[in-house]
C-alpha cells in the first residue's frame, strides 16, 4: 500500500496520499500540473511538501514504485539497472540533505559522475523540487556530460548548436540556404537537424542525403539528423541511406513512447543499426532524443505523476541508449502545461539540471509558441542561465522562427550572443573547422568575417537564375 | 576632402539574395552579433500579429458561404462547439477542446442519419487559427472531393461539420457518431511568425473516443506558400485509400506518397542544390 505523511503547521493538519501526491504537490506551479489535477492547492501547501519532502531517506524511491513495476517498462529499466555501488556514497541521504550534498564542496564533477548510474530520476525530480533556480545552475555546471560523434560535444567551456534549416515544403534550396546562413553564423555543431514538413521515408531519405553532401563537400565535422520516426529511420537504414543519428522524441511512461508509436525494444534495435553504420569518426553516440515536460498528460499517459516527474523519468530511457543529444524541447507544448516565460524558465532549468544529474548530454531548445504568454525576453533570460549553467547545445534558426514548426527558438545571432557574454566557444573540431574556412576573422573573440569566405562565394555562383521556391 | 571612412555600424549579408529561396528569415546582417534595428523590429511586429490571430474568432457563416460557393453544398454545415466554452478555456483546458459540448453531441445525433454508414467524415476545426481554416478549407475540399470523385471506388461522404474551441481529437468523437470508417480533421496549426494560416490535416481510420496520436496520419503546412491544396489532397487520398485496404492508420500506415521519388531521377528526388552544384 501507498505510504501516507502527515505533518501539522500551526492549527493545520496536512496529509498527501502517497509519494507521487507528495511530489506532485512539492512541485513549483505550472499549468500543466493544475491541468492534471495534482498541484498543491495553496503556496502553504506546496511548501509543506517540499517540507515533507525533504525528510524523506532517498532509499524511499527505491522501495516505492511510482508507476508499478509491472506495468511499465521504464519503471523496470530504472529498478534494474539502479547501480548499488554508485549509490553507496548518497545512500544514508534524505532528500534535503541530497540537495546539501550536491552544493556541496564534496560533490566536486568528479564525484558527481561517480554516483550518476546509483541516482534515479525520481531522486533528481524530488532534490530539484527543493532547489532554487540558483541552485539548479550551480550544481548542473558541475556535472559534465561529454560525448562525441564527429566531434566532442558537452566539454567545459562549450556551447553548440543544433543547426535547424526547417523548410515548409522541405524545399531543397531553401533548406540549403538556411544552412549556409547558420554555418556562416558559426552555428551547426551539434547537428544539422532536420524536422520534415511531411512525414515519410522517401522524404527523409532525401534529406539524408541533401545533408550528408554539404557535410562532405565541405568536410564540416558535424553530424545530421532528419528528426522523423525512429522506424521511418530504420527503413531508412536498410534502404542504405547515409544515416548519422537516429532521432525519437520520447516520454517517461510506458504508455507515453506506446502513444508514440515505440517502445524500449525499437530503440536498442535503431542503436545497433546506426552504429553498424559506423560513420562516426571521434565516437560513437548515435541516438539523438527529444523529450519536454507535458507530454506524458498531453498522451493521458501521466498515471497522476507531476509533469517535471515524468520529464525526468524520460532521462531513464535517453540514458540507456547513449545519445549524442538530448533536448527539451522546453516551450513547445504550449500554455496547457507551461503558461508563461517564469513557468518556461524554470522548467527549463529543472530539465538540464536532471538531466545532467543523471548523465545526459542535455541541451535545449528555449522556445516559445504564439498562444504561450513568452516572448523574446524570456528566451533571452533563459539562454543566458542555460549558458551558465552549462547546458551543451542550444538551437539555432534564422532570426529565431520556425517557418514550419511555427514556433520561436533560439537565432544563430543568440547564440553568439550568449558566446560571446560568457565567453562560451564552439565544439573544438568544429571550432577549428570555422577558422579554417575563414568563417570568423577572429573565432576566439567571437569576431566575424565580414566578407564571403572563399568556398562559399564559389557556391553562390551555382544559384539558380530564376528562384523556384513559391513557383 | 577626406570623409570618415570607418566601417559600416551594421555588416550587410552578401548572401542576402538567398531570401528569394525561402520564407526563413535568413542574411539579416548584424549589428556586431546582434540583430540589427529593422530586422529587430520586423521580428517583433510579426510576433504581435500572431498572438492577435490566435484570439481571432471562426466566422461559421463566412465558411459556410465559402464551402457553398465552391463545393456547392447541399446542405448546411452541421456547426459543433466543444467543451471549452471561451478561448481562455481553451488554451488551458485541452481536454475539453477534446469533447463536444453536451449540446453539440446531442445535436449531432439528431442530424446524423440513423443507422447509415459513411466512409469518411469531414470534421473542420478553428485548433490556433481560425485564419488557417477561413481561408484554406474551401480550396482544400475542392481539391479532396474532385480527387475522390476520380477513384475507382465510392466515397460516401457524411454531411460536413464544423467545431468551435477544437483539438484534433474532438475529430474522434464526431467521426464515431456519424458512423464513418474514417474521419479527416482539418485543423488551423499553432501560427507562425511568417505562416499564421497554415492548415493541418489528421486522418483517422475507426475513429472512436480516446484514440493516441500514433493511430493519426499528419499532414501540415497546408496553405498557398505552403503545401498546396492540390498536392495535399493528392497525398491524403493516398492515405485514405491504403487506410481502407488494411483498415488502420498511424504509424502502421506509413505515407508512401513520395515513395516514386526513390525511383529513378525523377526531379523531385534530386538533392541538387548551389552549395553542392559542383
Amino acid at each position: 500500500m501507498a505510504q501516507t505523511y502527515h505533518t501539522t503547521v500551526g492549527s493545520r493538519r496536512y496529509r498527501f496520499n502517497g509519494l507521487a501526491e507528495l511530489m506532485a504537490k512539492a512541485t513549483p506551479p505550472r499549468s500543466g500540473d493544475r491541468l492534471a489535477g495534482v498541484m498543491a492547492e495553496s503556496a502553504e501547501e506546496r511548501v509543506v511538501a517540499q517540507m515533507v519532502l525533504a525528510e524523506l531517506p532517498l532509499t524511499t524511491f527505491l522501495n516505492e514504485a511510482l508507476i508499478p513495476y509491472e506495468e511499465d517498462e521504464i519503471t523496470r529499466l530504472i529498478i534494474d539497472e539502479h547501480d548499488t555501488h554508485a549509490f553507496a556514497p548518497i545512500r544514508h541521504l534524505t532528500v534535503g540533505d541530497f540537495r546539501n550534498w550536491l552544493l556541496s564542496d564534496q560533490a566536486t564533477s568528479e564525484a558527481l559522475t561517480a554516483v550518476r548510474a546509483g541516482v534515479t530520476p525520481e531522486m533528481a525530480a524530488a532534490v530539484s523540487k527543493l532547489m532554487r533556480n540558483q541552485d539548479l545552475i550551480l550544481v548542473a555546471k558541475k556535472c559534465q556530460v561529454t560525448t562525441a560523434f564527429r566531434n566532442t560535444i558537452g566539454l567545459p567551456g562549450r556551447l553548440s548548436t543544433r543547426l535547424q534549416p526547417n523548410h515548409p515544403t522541405d524545399d531543397v534550396t531553401g533548406i540549403a540556404a538556411s544552412i549556409l546562413d547558420g554555418l556562416l553564423y558559426g552555428s551547426g555543431d551539434a547537428v544539422i537537424g532536420i524536422n520534415p514538413a511531411t512525414d515519410n521515408v522517401a522524404q527523409s531519405v532525401k534529406l539524408m542525403r541533401l545533408m550528408d553532401e554539404v557535410i562532405n563537400k565541405y568536410e564540416i565535422p558535424t553530424q545530421s539528423c532528419v528528426l522523423t520516426h525512429v522506424t521511418n529511420t530504420l527503413e531508412a537504414i536498410e534502404q542504405g541511406a547515409p544515416v548519422d543519428l537516429v532521432f525519437q522524441s520520447i516520454g517517461g511512461t510506458e504508455a507515453t513512447n506506446r502513444s508514440f508509436g515505440f517502445d524500449l525494444s525499437t530503440l536498442a534495435e535503431a542503436e545497433t543499426a546506426a552504429q553498424t553504420l559506423n560513420r562516426g569518426t571521434v565516437g560513437r553516440n548515435v541516438m539523438y532524443f527529444e523529450t519536454g515536460q507535458g507530454s506524458s498528460l498531453s498522451a493521458g499517459a501521466h498515471h497522476g505523476l507531476d509533469q517535471q516527474t515524468c520529464e525526468a523519468r524520460a532521462y531513464a530511457v535517453a540514458r540507456k541508449f547513449n545519445p549524442l543529444l538530448v533536448n527539451t524541447v522546453v516551450g513547445f507544448i504550449g500554455p496547457e502545461y507551461l503558461f508563461d516565460g517564469k513557468e518556461i524558465t524554470r522548467a527549463g532549468l529543472e530539465d538540464h539540471f536532471c538531466g545532467k544529474l543523471l548523465g545526459v548530454p542535455m541541451g535545449c531548445d528555449v522556445c516559445y509558441t504564439n498562444h504561450a504568454e513568452a516572448d523574446q525576453n524570456d528566451m533571452d533570460n533563459l539562454l543566458t542561465l542555460l549558458g551558465v549553467a552549462g547546458c551543451n547545445f542550444v538551437m539555432g534558426i534564422p532570426g529565431s522562427d520556425d517557418i514550419m514548426l511555427n514556433y520561436q527558438t533560439t537565432s544563430f545571432h543568440d547564440a553568439l550572443y550568449a558566446r560571446r557574454v560568457l565567453g562560451l566557444k564552439a565544439a573544438p573540431e568544429f571550432e577549428q573547422w570555422l577558422e579554417k574556412m575563414q568563417i570568423f576573422e577572429d573565432v576566439s573573440t567571437h569576431r566575424l568575417n565580414d566578407r564571403l569566405p572563399a568556398a562559399f562565394a564559389n557556391s553562390l555562383r551555382h544559384l539558380p537564375q530564376e528562384p523556384r521556391y513559391g513557383a | 576632402m577626406a570623409h570618415n571612412e570607418s566601417p559600416p555600424i551594421v555588416v550587410e549579408n552578401p548572401w542576402e539574395r538567398l531570401n528569394a529561396f525561402t520564407d526563413a528569415r535568413i542574411g539579416l546582417g548584424r549589428a556586431g552579433v546582434s540583430l540589427p534595428t529593422t530586422k529587430h523590429l520586423d521580428f517583433q511586429l510579426a510576433h504581435a500579429q500572431a498572438q492577435d490571430a490566435v484570439h481571432c474568432a471562426l466566422d461559421g457563416n463566412s465558411l459556410e458561404a465559402a464551402l457553398t460557393n465552391t463545393l456547392g453544398l447541399t446542405m448546411p454545415l452541421i456547426r459543433l462547439h466543444s467543451h471549452a466554452q471561451d478561448r481562455a478555456t481553451y488554451l488551458q483546458r485541452p481536454d475539453y477542446g477534446r469533447r463536444l459540448s453536451d449540446e453539440s453531441r446531442e445535436h449531432l445525433l439528431n442530424a446524423a442519419v440513423t443507422g447509415q454508414r459513411f466512409d469518411l467524415a469531414v470534421v473542420i476545426v478553428d485548433g490556433l487559427s481560425a485564419l488557417a481554416v477561413q481561408q484554406n478549407s474551401a480550396p482544400f475540399l475542392a481539391a479532396l472531393t474532385e480527387c475522390l470523385t476520380r477513384d475507382a471506388n465510392d466515397w460516401q461522404l457524411a454531411p460536413f461539420t464544423m467545431v468551435e474551441q477544437g483539438r484534433v481529437a474532438i475529430g474522434d468523437e464526431v467521426g464515431s457518431l456519424l458512423n464513418a470508417d474514417a474521419v479527416l480533421v482539418m485543423i488551423g496549426e499553432r501560427p507562425g511568425l511568417s505562416s499564421p494560416d497554415s492548415l493541418g490535416l489528421y486522418m483517422t481510420w475507426a475513429p472512436e473516443v480516446g484514440l493516441k496520436d500514433d493511430r493519426r496520419n499528419c499532414i501540415s503546412n497546408v496553405r498557398p506558400a505552403g503545401l498546396k491544396a492540390e498536392e495535399a489532397a493528392r497525398r491524403l487520398v493516398l492515405l485514405l485509400k491504403e487506410a481502407r485496404q488494411l483498415k488502420v492508420s498511424g504509424v502502421k500506415l506509413k505515407d508512401r506518397s513520395e515513395e516514386d521519388v526513390l525511383e529513378g531521377n525523377s526531379a523531385k528526388g534530386s538533392t541538387r542544390n548551389f552549395l553542392v552544384a559542383d
